[in-house]
């Protein structure tokens, strides 16, 4: 099926001579998974149904009477205020006082919480060139204090993250965008060049929106020592009580709430630290607990929890991808004083035959089955979600005597130790990653594999606080890939890839000169990538911006230089009879007004 | 006296500046910042990350970062939190009263096992009772409490159900209510620490003890007919207590100071918890300032042992 076909379909469904379920089906038949067409028609702007059946259905038809609703977080918060807090722990816990405009769904559609509706070029809130979004607020939205919700808190948020006296963590979505004030109740978002991806400032966890009235005197250095940094007045379902910084956050139902019927529960305690096991434990076996954040937890041990019929396992698939890298420059040449620098070329990783055997030797189904279990499904793409830009061109395949026969074939013969050579070139690799069980078994999966095809890899671990710091003096950092390959997982934030693919073009390739900031870490170099990326900050099509991203993905990963291993999706636990309302792409709280207990 | 107790204290000023040094000199050498996270969040630009380092003052070399630290904490101010932006003195305080009810509760547990045990099994060496103390004293000393953390839950409240594993500061009731509930959540963890410890006091005292009970004058205390519960606390007890108050006393900052390990397994917030993430997420003044009071302690309580042999034995003059 062509993009012209897929067009004119989705044209035949907005003229209505073709139904939804008509196009769902022949979707399928052409082997395109019933989520990705509704994708396709929600973001062709046909759907009106789509935000509604993103979110569960909610069955209280009274506000409260819930009860208590209990959260284990194994990280503790220690701080509430979503343009400071780093860390998901932080941004959540602010979560359960401040709202954004809207927030993302976990199918990747829009869902809106103080906007009145979601901007679509239908109604007129998307420019056609793509240089502005304009919001409509809800009129009967109150902050905790009984102060009106309006667009002057909006327009000040931005104010406040822009500023760099202030050093907000989000200040990267708003410093490049222009807000204005249209009325008391609109806001219009400009940007410098047509933006595809609009959804950023004042969405999800960084659009958190913060009241002006009591942060006004605090726009500056001093903004960290305002005293509503740890006594939130959000908009949100419910109201502050106490906070406890690195131990528990309690809060109130608030009778105002601007959404009818909620919320459900009457209070809501947030409890940190301790570890993820016993958290599990908690909720799954004692039932002291309704909701358990993040289980890192081998799912064998989940399993067993599990047995005990209280509390079920929730499995939210994200972007968030575990990959091994094989660098494209070597690191054991050093030009201008840093290694792995772009003027050399790896001796090994650059003929092509080489990384399609490393590609051949990892056991992706092993990794599944004994390592990860649901918590890491086996993946052929580096770009897994939203599903609509899942790429449908990529294989994976374990064959240990497929890669030997490619590594005879290019001429890399073994030597009297086992290990294959070319022209002096050993295939010998240092293999890094951090410290991390399921990590350090499956480099041995890996090394295993290499071994039975004559290559030999070096394995090497270090502490996921050195790995993953921006120490410039330290050389073991990931940022700086001192070694052959590497493997880490990578974290996809939003439901847009732009900023996830940009790990890949050429600008942003890791380097001395730009203190190891660069995101490119891998050093990947390709024009074709770099030509369509930029294709892509422009291109306002979502059909053909789609088609942009599953390109990019089958370069790199057809490269060999990224070989993705499996996806990390979110797991949580909750009790048997929760509805949590859980996103791939938003804050764990995004929407606790949701949450309902099933009685 | 006076005189010997001002020595003491002048002495303490370099060995605390000597120590507040280290203790700056290894964090800064420590890799990694508070915002760690930032770093792999693609939504941040690198240089917001800087802005903030350097916006904390992080940039600055490590000996203008530490005068800086020393004036203000000479002053009084102990500094903010870089992660939390609260002051230092307002968390440590914060914690202060769980980590003294459990801690402190746990310590007073064990030196009431210690004393009693130690005392009857010296003075009865090699009986059924010794035999059975000195067995359990080593199990309890040789299994750490991060294992019997966890066997006390998986049997009190996984198989048992009747305690909760998971300490709660916020608890709703009042009055007895209030207590019961505070009880059944401390129980574990005071029992866990005070038992390891009571089980290391134990063998300490019972060798202390034993080694008085042979000397000379209390053969003589009781060839003079003195009834033997009056030898035992008057001659053989205060004698041998001045190893065991040295022990004590050297274990009192911990008291303060907390037990990580323990802590994190119950995630009790006490001091130990909130040293160990101050660690690990690189908040360097509240690091500083947990460890700083935790090193005046032990040097307040040296002094305290010193003064306090002298009283348990007169012998020992101050000069």
């Amino acid at each position: 099926m062509t993009e012209d076909d897929l067009r004119q379909m989705i044209g035949r469904v907005q003229r209505g001579s073709l139904s939804r379920r008509g196009f769902v089906k022949r979707m399928a038949a052409v082997g395109l998974t019933a989520p990705m067409a509704t994708q396709l028609l929600a973001v062709a702007g046909v759907s009106s149904a789509a935000s509604a059946q993103s979110i569960p259905n909610y069955g209280p038809t009274r506000r409260g009477g819930g009860g208590a609703l209990k959260i284990l977080y194994w990280q503790a918060p220690t701080l509430l205020n979503p343009h400071f807090g780093s860390g998901t722990t932080n941004s959540d816990a602010s979560r359960v006082f401040y709202e954004p405009l809207a927030g993302w769904a976990t199918d990747g559609t829009l869902h809106p919480i103080l906007a009145a509706e979601v901007p679509s070029v239908d109604n007129g809130g998307l420019a056609a060139d793509g240089r502005s979004v304009t919001w409509k607020l809800k009129r009967d939205a109150k902050w905790h204090d009984g102060q009106q919700f309006s667009a002057d808190d909006v327009v000040f948020n931005w104010e406040f993250a822009k500023n760099p006296a202030v050093a907000a963590v989000s200040s990267g979505s708003y410093r490049d965008v222009n807000v204005v004030k249209v009325d008391d109740f609109t806001v219009r978002v400009e940007f410098n060049q047509p933006t595809p991806f609009w959804a950023d400032a004042f969405v999800a966890s960084i659009g958190q929106l913060i009241p002006k009235h009591l942060f006004k005197d605090f726009v500056g250095a001093n903004a960290r020592d305002a005293p509503t940094n740890l006594r939130p007045v959000g908009t949100s379902a419910y109201k502050f009580v106490s906070f406890a910084p690195g131990d528990n956050l309690r809060a109130e139902l608030n009778p105002n709430y601007h959404k009818d019927n909620r919320p459900y529960f009457d209070t809501l305690e947030v409890k940190g630290g301790g570890d993820a096991v016993s958290a599990a434990r908690a909720v799954l076996q004692t039932g002291d607990f309704d909701y358990a954040w993040n289980m890192q937890v081998e799912d064998a041990i989940l399993k067993r929890l599990e047995e005990a019929g209280r509390g079920k396992v929730n499995i939210v698939e994200n972007g968030n991808i575990e990959f091994v890298q094989l660098n494209t420059t070597d690191p054991n040449q050093e030009v201008d004083g840093e290694r792995s620098s772009i003027k050399t070329e790896h001796p090994a990783f650059r003929d092509p035959a080489v990384r399609q055997a490393m590609a051949l030797l990892v056991d992706r189904n092993a990794l599944e089955q004994h390592i990860y279990g649901r918590g890491g499904p086996a993946t052929s793409n580096f770009l897994n979600n939203p599903p609509r830009f899942a790429s449908p061109n990529t294989r994976w395949e374990f064959s240990i005597q497929k890669a030997n026969e490619i590594l005879d074939r290019a001429g890399y013969v073994r030597g009297r130790d086992g290990i294959r050579a070319k022209d002096g070139v050993r295939l010998k690799f240092l293999f890094q990653t951090s410290v991390n069980a399921p990590r350090q078994r499956t480099q041995a999966v890996y090394k295993q594999a290499a071994q039975r095809a004559g290559i030999d890899l070096e394995l090497k671990s270090v502490n996921g606080s050195v790995f993953f710091s921006s120490d410039v003096a330290n050389p073991d950092t990931y940022v700086k890939l001192y070694a052959d390959m590497q493997m880490y997982t990578t974290t996809m934030p939003q439901a847009d890839p732009e900023r996830f693919m940009n790990q890949y073009v050429s600008w942003e390739c890791s380097a001395k000169a730009n203190n190891w900031q660069g995101r490119n870490i891998v050093r990947f170099r390709n024009d074709e990538y770099d030509t369509i990326f930029r294709q892509s900050q422009g291109e306002l099509d979502p059909v053909k911006r789609a088609a942009l991203f599953i390109r990019m993905n089958d370069l790199v990963v057809n490269s060999n230089h990224i070989i993705p291993l499996v996806k990390r999706p979110l797991v949580s636990a909750s009790l048997n009879n929760l509805r949590p309302v859980l996103s791939a792409w938003d804050g764990t709280t995004w929407l606790l007004s949701d949450w309902w207990r099933q009685t | 006296m006076l005189q010997y107790l001002i020595r003491r204290l002048l002495i303490a000023i370099p060995s605390l500046l000597g120590i507040s040094v280290i203790l700056f000199t290894v964090l800064a050498l420590a890799p990694g910042d508070p915002f760690e996270e930032l770093a792999t969040n693609p939504a941040i630009p690198p240089d917001v990350r800087a802005h903030l380092r350097a916006s904390l003052g992080m940039d600055d070399p490590v000996h203008i970062r530490y005068f800086a630290w020393l004036t203000s904490m000479l002053r009084g101010e102990w500094g903010y939190s870089f992660v939390s932006r609260i002051p230092v003195e307002q968390l440590i305080l914060q914690r202060l009263p769980t980590t003294i009810a459990v801690i402190g509760l746990s310590q007073i547990l064990a030196l009431c096992i210690a004393l009693p045990v130690g005392v009857f099994a010296a003075t009865r060496p090699y009986s059924l009772f010794d035999q059975v103390a000195n067995t359990l004293a080593f199990i309890g000393f040789s299994l750490p409490t991060f294992f019997t953390g966890l066997l006390l839950i998986l049997l009190f409240s996984i198989h048992l159900g009747w305690l909760p594993f998971v300490f709660r500061t916020d608890i709703e009731a009042t009055g007895w209510r209030w207590w019961w509930e505070m009880f059944r959540q401390s129980i574990m963890p005071i029992m866990v620490l005070g038992l390891f410890q009571g089980a290391a006091w134990t063998r300490y005292v019972r060798s202390a003890v034993l080694d008085v009970i042979r000397l000379d004058h209390v053969t003589t205390a009781r060839s003079k007919g003195l009834p033997e519960g009056r030898v035992t606390t008057r001659h053989i007890v205060r004698n041998a207590m001045i190893p065991v108050v040295t022990l004590v006393a050297l274990q009192m900052p911990a008291v303060f100071g907390g037990a990580i390990v323990t802590e994190q397994i119950f995630r009790v917030p006490g001091i130990g918890s909130l040293l160990i993430t101050a660690i690990l997420s690189n908040d360097t003044p509240v690091i500083m300032g947990v460890t700083f009071i935790f090193a005046c302690l032990v040097i307040f309580f040296n002094l305290v042992a010193d003064i306090l042999y002298g009283w348990l034995d007169p012998r020992i003059s101050y000069r």
